[in-house]
This record gives C-alpha cells, sequence and structure tokens, in this order.
C-alpha cells in the first residue's frame, strides 16, 4: 500500500512537472528577450553617448587652423578624378583644381595636409586607390627629406580626418611621435577630453555636419606679403635623403604601378624650405631610373609667370590665389600634352558639379578680396 | 608600467581572460607567469632581484621548518630522560640555532636592500663627515633601485619571521612562495601582505563570478577617478610651489600643503584601489590598507587606518619584538629601579617607537628629511600620548567629544598635523622645510589667495570646479562609507540606477581625468618607494 | 592550585586596570578586537607582567587571541608559571 501512495504521487508530479516548467519557459522566455532588449538599448544608448561626447571634442578646424579638415573632406566627393594630388602644403595652396577643369577639362583632387610626411602620403594613396584609380598621381618631393616622426600636432591634421581602415591604422603606426598612443588615434576621445573645458560655439554648430573649407582640395588665400631676397641653404652634412624616404617613394612607386595610374613628381615652386642642388639631382636621377616624370617648378618660374612679389601671401612659402592660378595654368598644359589626358567638359554631371564648384569658388575669391581692401583701407 | 598606463589596462584584459579560459588548476601557475612578465616588461634585471629574495626566504623558512620538525621528534623521544633543567637547556639551544637561520636569511635580504636603496645616502653622509676634515670625497655608484623592492622585501620577511614563531607551515612549493612575492597588482605599491591572509585566496581555483568582477571592476574605476581626475590634475600645481620656494612663500605654503594633502590621499589610496579591483577581478582578496584615514580623532588612530599594511607590519615585526625582547625588559627593569614607575613604565614603549619611526622614515626614502619625517610623527604620538589623561578630563568635564562640531576639530587638527609633518616629505630638504614653515606664518598675506594667485599655480577655474567637485565626491563617499561597502549599496540599487552610475564614472573619467598628451605622465607617488 | 590561579587572575586584573580604569575587564572579551588596548598598552602589559610574575611574554604571542581578554591572558601567564616550576 505505501508504495502505491508514493508511485501514485510520484505520477502526480510527473503531471505537474511539464506543465510547470513550461510556464517556466515562458516566464524565462518573457524575461530573457526583456533582458536583451534591454541590455541591446544600454548598449546603444553607452555607445552613442561616448560617440556624441568624442564628436563633441574634436577639433572642427571649420576657422582658423583650417587644414585638419582637408582629409575628411575628400570622401564627400565623387570620385572619378583624373588627377589626384597627394603631399604637403605645396600642393594644396599651389595648385587650383578650378583652373584645371576651366581651362583643361581635368576633373582633379588634392589631398594634402599640412606636413604630409611620405608615409602618410603613401598611405593617402593607398587609401584612395581603394576607393578610385585615376590616371595620374602627383606626388610633391618636399618630404623626401623627413625620415622620423615630426609633430603631433601635423600627425593630428593629417591621420584623425582618414576614415578608419588598415591604410590609416599603418599610416598612424608610420607617423607616432614617442608620447603618442595608436588607441588615442582610434578612440580620439581619449586625445582631446580635455577640450571639454574649452568647447567654442563651432564646437556645437560643426557636431553634426561640417563646412567646406577647400575648393577640391584647394586652399585659397587672395593676400599678398611679397618675398624678399632668398639666403641661400646652410651648409648640410649629408645631402643623401634617408634610406625610409626612398623606401616609401619605392613603394608608391610599385603601388602605382601595380594600379595602372601614373606617378609624376613634382617639386612645387615655393622658395621655403630651401630645396638643395644636391636634392634636386637625386630626384632627377630617381625619376630617370624609375621612368618618371619629375618637374622641378623652382626652374622654371619665368616660363610659368611667377612674380614673388605679387604671388605669394607669405614671402615666398606659399602662393597666393594668382600665383596658384599661374601654376595650375603651367602645369595643366603639361597634365594635357605629356600625360595625355583628354578634356572631359562636356560631360553632363561632372560638369554640373563643377558648376556649383566654381560659383563657390568665385564667391570666395570675391569675399576675400573685399576683406582684403577693407583691411587695406584700415 | 604605471597602473593607469594603456599598457596595464591591455596587460590586465588579456591576463583576465587567460585567466578565466585556462583550466583552473593553472591559474595560480598562470598569475606567477603574469607576475614575471610585468616585472619583466619593466626591467628584464628586476627580476634577477626579485628571485634573489625569493630563493633566499624561501630556502631559510624551509631550513627553520625542518630544523623545528626534526628537534619536535627528537625532543619527544627523548623527553622521558631529560629533567627539567636540560629540557630547559635545550630548548633554549634550538631556539638560538632556528634565530640564526632567521638572521641569516634577514641580513641577506635587508643587505640586498641596504644596498640598493641606501648606499648612496651612505656615501652622501660620510662624504659630508669627509668634507669637514678636507678628505676624498667618495663617488656616488650607479645603481637602479628595483621597483617595488621595500614591499617585496618586507612582505617576504614578514612570512620568514612567522615561520620562525611558527605560526603557520612554511610554503613547500617554490612557485607558490614565488607567486605569493611576486603577485603584480600589489608588486609596486603594496600593499604588504601576510602569507595566511592572500594565501588562502591566491591559489584557489576561482570561476568567473559576476559579483567579484563587477565590484572588482568598480573598484578599478573607482581608484582610475581618484588618481587621474583628483591626484593628477593637482600635481602641476604641487609640483609648482615645493619646487619655486622663493616665489611661494607664506599662504601659498599652506595652499601646497593641503593640495599635497590631496594629491597624496587620492594618489595612494587610488593605486590601492586599483590593486584591490584587480585581484578582485581575479577573485583574490587583498587585505585592506585604508580606512577613511584622514576622519581620524588623532595621529595614533590616523596612523592606525592610513597605509595599515606597512603599520601593522612595523608594529607585528619590529615593535614588539623590540620592546619584548629579553635587554628591553632588562631595561625597564632598571629604570623603574632608578627613575620609578612613571619613567620606567614609558622606557620601553619610547624606545622602540623611536626606533619603528626612525625606520619608517627611512623606508619611505634615503634622504634625512623622510627620516625627520617619521621622528616628527613619533614626537606627535608620543606628546599626544602623554596629554591623554588630560584630554580624557577635559571631554568628560564639557562632555564634548560626541559632538560634531568637536569632530570635526579634531578631524580638521589631523588634516592638518599629517600636511604639515609631511612638508618633510615635499621639500626633501629638512632646513628648508622648516624654513618653509616659518614663511607659512611669517609672510602670510590674505592676498596669496586671491584669484588671480589661485589661477597662477598652472590650475584654470575649470580645474578648481573639477576638484571641489571631485573633492566633494570623495567626502560624500566616506561618509556613506561609513553605513558599509558603497559597492554593496549600488548592487542593491535597480538595475538602470547600478547602470547609469558605472557608466556616469566611466565618463567623469574618460572625460574629466587628466591623463593624455596634455598632462604629463605622472608616476604613482608611492612606487619609489 | 585553585588560590594560585586566583591571585594570578587579580594581580593581572589590577595591572589593566591601572590602564584604563573604566574598562570592565572581568566580562570584556574583545579587547583587542575591539581596539580597546592598543600597541602601546600591550607592551606595558607585558612589561608589569614580567615585573611583577617574572614571567615573559615574547613577541610570537602577542596574538589577538591571548590579549582579547584578562581570562585568556591569565591562562598564558599560568601556563608559563607552571613551565617554570
Amino acid at each position: 500500500m505505501k508504495s502505491n501512495i508514493k508511485d501514485n504521487r510520484k505520477t502526480k508530479q510527473k503531471d505537474i512537472e511539464p506543465k510547470q516548467s513550461k510556464l517556466n519557459k515562458i516566464k524565462w522566455k518573457k524575461i530573457k528577450s526583456k533582458q536583451i532588449f534591454a541590455a541591446i538599448l544600454s548598449i546603444v544608448l553607452v555607445l552613442s553617448g561616448l560617440w556624441l561626447i568624442q564628436a563633441l571634442v574634436m577639433p572642427k578646424y571649420m576657422h582658423g587652423i583650417v587644414e585638419g579638415a582637408m582629409i575628411a573632406e575628400y570622401y564627400k566627393e565623387d570620385k572619378n578624378h583624373d588627377v589626384i594630388f597627394i603631399g604637403d602644403c605645396e600642393l594644396y595652396e599651389n595648385i587650383s583644381p578650378a583652373v584645371l577643369w576651366e581651362e583643361y577639362g581635368i576633373n582633379s583632387y588634392i589631398r594634402g595636409s599640412a606636413q604630409q610626411l611620405i608615409w602618410q602620403s603613401y598611405y593617402l594613396m593607398e587609401e584612395t586607390f581603394r576607393y578610385e584609380k585615376p590616371k595620374v598621381v602627383v606626388f610633391n618631393v618636399l618630404s623626401m627629406q623627413y625620415h622620423t616622426p615630426q609633430s603631433e600636432a601635423y600627425n593630428r591634421m593629417t591621420l584623425d580626418g582618414m576614415r578608419f581602415s588598415f591604410s590609416k591604422i599603418k599610416a598612424i603606426q608610420a607617423s607616432m611621435t614617442e608620447e603618442e598612443h595608436l588607441i588615442e588615434y582610434i578612440f580620439p576621445i581619449l586625445r582631446y577630453h580635455s577640450r571639454i573645458s574649452e568647447l567654442e560655439k563651432d564646437d556645437f554648430t560643426y557636431l553634426f555636419h561640417k563646412d567646406k573649407v577647400t575648393h577640391n582640395g584647394y586652399y585659397m588665400r587672395v593676400d599678398v606679403k611679397a618675398a624678399g631676397t632668398v639666403p641661400k641653404g646652410r651648409p648640410l652634412g649629408d645631402y643623401s635623403f634617408d634610406k625610409l624616404a626612398y623606401e616609401y617613394l619605392d613603394k608608391m612607386t610599385a603601388l602605382c604601378k601595380e594600379n595602372g595610374v601614373e606617378l609624376v613628381l613634382v617639386k612645387a615652386p615655393s622658395l621655403y624650405p630651401y630645396w638643395y642642388e644636391e636634392w634636386d639631382r637625386q630626384m632627377v636621377d630617381y625619376a630617370d631610373r624609375h621612368n618618371l616624370k619629375y618637374y622641378n617648378f623652382l626652374d622654371v618660374t619665368e616660363e610659368i609667370g611667377l612674380d614673388f612679389q605679387t604671388d605669394t601671401y607669405d614671402g615666398g612659402l606659399h602662393l597666393n590665389l594668382s600665383g596658384a592660378e599661374k601654376l595650375s595654368r603651367y602645369f595643366g598644359e603639361i597634365l594635357q600634352k605629356e600625360c595625355h589626358l583628354p578634356s572631359r567638359q562636356g560631360e553632363k554631371k561632372l560638369e554640373e558639379s563643377w558648376e556649383k564648384k566654381l560659383e563657390l569658388y568665385y564667391e570666395e575669391k570675391k569675399t576675400q578680396e573685399e576683406q582684403l581692401s577693407q583691411d587695406n583701407n584700415l | 608600467m604605471l597602473f593607469t598606463s594603456y599598457e596595464f589596462l591591455l596587460f590586465l584584459g588579456i591576463v583576465f581572460l587567460l585567466y578565466y579560459i585556462i583550466p583552473r588548476k593553472l591559474q595560480w601557475p598562470f598569475l606567477l607567469l603574469a607576475s614575471y612578465l610585468f616585472y619583466f616588461i619593466a626591467n628584464p634585471w628586476y627580476l634577477l632581484y626579485i628571485m634573489a629574495t625569493t630563493i633566499t626566504v624561501y630556502l631559510t623558512a624551509g631550513a627553520i621548518e625542518r630544523k623545528k620538525e626534526n628537534f619536535k621528534d627528537w625532543y619527544n623521544s627523548q623527553k622521558k630522560q631529560l629533567d627539567r633543567e636540560q629540557k630547559k637547556l635545550v630548548k633554549e639551544k634550538e631556539k638560538k640555532k632556528e634565530f640564526h637561520l632567521l638572521l641569516l636569511g634577514l641580513l641577506m635580504n635587508l643587505g640586498l636592500l641596504a644596498v640598493v636603496k641606501y648606499t648612496n645616502f651612505a656615501i652622501a653622509n660620510i662624504n659630508s663627515v669627509f668634507r669637514l676634515f678636507g678628505g676624498n670625497e667618495i663617488s656616488f655608484i650607479n645603481i637602479m633601485v628595483p621597483m617595488g623592492i621595500s614591499f617585496y622585501t618586507f612582505q617576504s620577511l614578514g612570512y620568514l619571521i612567522d615561520i620562525y614563531y611558527g605560526k603557520y607551515k612554511a610554503e613547500k612549493n617554490p612557485f607558490r612562495f614565488a607567486l605569493f612575492v611576486s603577485f603584480f597588482p600589489q608588486l609596486v605599491q603594496g600593499p604588504i601582505s601576510r602569507f595566511h591572509d592572500l594565501s588562502k585566496s591566491l591559489f584557489e581555483q576561482h570561476k568567473a563570478e559576476w559579483k567579484t568582477i563587477s565590484f572588482g571592476l568598480e573598484r578599478i574605476l573607482w581608484g582610475f577617478f581618484k588618481k587621474l581626475v583628483i591626484a593628477d590634475r593637482i600635481l602641476p600645481a604641487v609640483n609648482l610651489i615645493i619646487h619655486n620656494t622663493d616665489t611661494y612663500k607664506g599662504g601659498f605654503v599652506l595652499i601646497g600643503m593641503l593640495f599635497y594633502a590631496l594629491e597624496l590621499y587620492a594618489d595612494f589610496t587610488g593605486g590601492i584601489d586599483i590593486t584591490i579591483g584587480t585581484a578582485q577581478t581575479l577573485g583574490i582578496h587583498i587585505t585592506e590598507n585604508f580606512k577613511r584615514p584622514y576622519f581620524s580623532k588623532n595621529i595614533k588612530e590616523y596612523w592606525k587606518r592610513w597605509h595599515i599594511t606597512m603599520g601593522t607590519w612595523f608594529t607585528d615585526y619590529i615593535f614588539y619584538p623590540i620592546s619584548v625582547c629579553q635587554p628591553m625588559l632588562k631595561i625597564n627593569k632598571f629604570s623603574r629601579k632608578h627613575f620609578g614607575n612613571v619613567i620606567g613604565k614609558r622606557v620601553s614603549v619610547y624606545l622602540s617607537s623611536f626606533v619603528v619611526w626612525f625606520t619608517t622614515g627611512i623606508w619611505h626614502g634615503a634622504s634625512w628629511n623622510f627620516i625627520a619625517w617619521g621622528l616628527g610623527n613619533f614626537a606627535v604620538i608620543m606628546i599626544s600620548q602623554e596629554f591623554e589623561p588630560l584630554y580624557e578630563k577635559f571631554h568628560k568635564k564639557f562632555h564634548i567629544s560626541d559632538r560634531l562640531y568637536y569632530r570635526m576639530f579634531q578631524v580638521i587638527r589631523t588634516v592638518l598635523l599629517m600636511s604639515c609633518l609631511r612638508m618633510f616629505d615635499c621639500y626633501r630638504d629638512v632646513p628648508l622645510t622648516f624654513r618653509m614653515f616659518g614663511s607659512m606664518f611669517a609672510d602670510f598675506r590674505i592676498s596669496n589667495f586671491s584669484r588671480e594667485n589661485l589661477l597662477s599655480l598652472g590650475l584654470t577655474g575649470f580645474d578648481y570646479l573639477i576638484l571641489a567637485v571631485g573633492l566633494m565626491i570623495l567626502i560624500t563617499v566616506s561618509l556613506l562609507q561609513r553605513k558599509g561597502s558603497i559597492r554593496e549599496q549600488i548592487a542593491a540599487l535597480k538595475t538602470p540606477c547600478r547602470f547609469a552610475i558605472w557608466y556616469g564614472l566611466f565618463l567623469t573619467v574618460l572625460v574629466f581625468g587628466a591623463y593624455g598628451i596634455e598632462y604629463d605622465a605622472s608616476q604613482f607617488i608611492y612606487n619609489q618607494f | 592550585m585553585e588560590t594560585f590561579n586566583e591571585g594570578v587572575y587579580s594581580e593581572l586584573l589590577e595591572i589593566l586596570q591601572n590602564l584604563h580604569p573604566d574598562v570592565d575587564f572581568t566580562t570584556n572579551r574583545e579587547l583587542v578586537d575591539a581596539g580597546i588596548i592598543d600597541s602601546f598598552d600591550i607592551v606595558t602589559i607585558i612589561s608589569d607582567i614580567a615585573d611583577i610574575f617574572d614571567v615573559t611574554i615574547s613577541a610570537d604571542e602577542i596574538i589577538p587571541e591571548n590579549f582579547n581578554s584578562a581570562s585568556a591572558l591569565a591562562e598564558l601567564i599560568k601556563i608559563k608559571l607552571e613551565d617554570e616550576e
């Protein structure tokens, strides 16, 4: 009898158990889905909060030092350029893509940034080729003289604008000065958090969108400051460029070859920093050896028609608009004739986009000129 | 590797993940590996020092232990044949032999510590004597002080003395002992753990548990808050004041003194928070080193609540052994006989306290200013000890000891007294410290505290705002702590609240922390000791 | 034997009472744990005991268990005295 009762109980329990476990399952499911929802929601909240603060403290480079905003501007472009310029201020202040379009129908863009170092140029090139394959890449050889990381501030202005990619990581690792860390580039909040105490109106105005600061990478200046006499550069112990600089130049040459892009080397006609004869010879040799075109515009300033009394805004370091337009006209002809770039005027879509761009271009020219005459009158 | 470096966080993250992935049996050997790697990254040569300490202490402790066991067996077999006198004699003889072994272990390790840490101090002092007689000067030796050597040496010697006392059995496994000496979270700045405290959880197998891990992470975050938001932000002002004594006199000395009190507290307790939190994420319990020290009624109490593990180490291994050793008891007896009970009673306490504070001072750094600092503490403690009966009478008569304003007075008095003593630590030069102390009163001007002057200390108005809010948070947390663990209190909150607090603290550290390229990388103050 | 024990205990109480007149040492069992006697007190007690009983308490015997109550301390002294005999 006793065992019977026990058995009865057991069977009863068995009856109940599945019901309960079913109930539990449903309950558990409810809790689980609720928890998953809460978890996802909190992760979204946490990350968006972090992102917002990061966006807020990042420098906006919209006024004053605008060079920091240049690299990022490229991503907004339609990427079907004929020519991409890669290099430092000797490109983005000396070449005007607007002139190249207007006069030669060449669609070009300058991926320039302040004190762009050669490894940064290389990785920018690598990155650019993932978006488009231009016919010609023009590289300014001034940065051959550097073979060590230079300054954190300039690194930031070049690298922060780059979209996240392996090219960016490699560029960072090649550029970092001793006190910098990779992680501070990946999460710039670690670098810029202290700006929280010095936020300006711009930081809020440009939180979600940025204005354009260049015209296809060209940084326009119309003011004039004549150059004085240029002293000869002080003699150096060793004029040969460093192995590392050559290594990156080799890599650029190879990368262009691989992608069927013609690499053109130039030295812009800036009087400073001093460009030594010995350096020039090395570049001539290099171009010969690798069958590249190399143009040293310093040798042809008269043909270009440059007048360093009127065509520079900082005493010969950089050209102003007048100088840049002269140089662009000169170089445009070379590109057209020697690199065989046909005019693309007539392509409807391209024409339309340039129309808008030119409007802005001339508008800014006007504004700057007005401002200048006002300043001069004062 | 600084606790507040990216490298440390990366190291910690990797160690943490692997620790819970590998078979649990391998957890403690893995920690030994990680600890040695930690030391290796800092400087490969350091490993030699810590291994020397580990091996010598392990061997002497083992020798003492074997000696004890052998003697016990022999004694038990011989007991019946020995009379009382003989028994006493063999026991004493045995004790002496064990003591010699202990002495060997102590001398080897203290010798090593003395050579690396105090040789140049000794040379400097010898030179100043030579100078008096116009003799030649000895040149300083070029030797590096291994990171955390004072801490791990003391921790190992505490263990050795415990074995000698027979408090517990010596550790048989040399690798386990090596982990006890080198456990990386506490390698750099303590706490000084005891073997029977730490070994319980150090060698256990640990399952990943949400509570311990989240509590550990919370504690680490709190440490980062103290260190990065408060300590490192105020540091430039402290340095400016104490390194430009011609400019910053009078009221500035007071400002520097108070800033340093805050900086040291936030820096040191923050570092210990990171240490204990790190260990906790690995399931390992480390003894607390602080108990809201600035809330102490007097200096004696302060020293029971500040750097606790160091204080108890000095009490257990220096103060007691010296004050109850035979010669001391004889001195005691002698002085009671000749100077009466009042003085006689105090002799041993005074003498051994003096030794303790002298060594505490020199342990902090090989220079006279630290010795002066130690002896300053000694003087204050002894004076307040003598005044205690008077205080008690006063308290009884006026019934104010429980009043809030009196408690606050006591707390402020403690903070000010400790801050004054720490001026020896700030200025690093005894005569200069006295001069600046005098200047604090003589050159005091209200204008020292003007807006303009406060903003000239390398801190902006924004910095002051953050420091003020940070200080308020510190005080609030300390007050809440009296009701029990803050983390338990947070854990009892609803999940959204809990996450909001964590996230808020995380963002605060991230945004308001004084770290990165704009701020000088500043070492934890206690790393150098 | 009984009287001997009591003698030790009462003399010990006197030493303790001298130190802290307002503490009831007959009942208190957490003298160390509750912070009623500190390291200075302990050293004074040990030197008093050495003086009165001619018994030395060594540093390794200074553990809370021995000093938490008057009776525990009396027990320690008793064992030491018996050992001497």
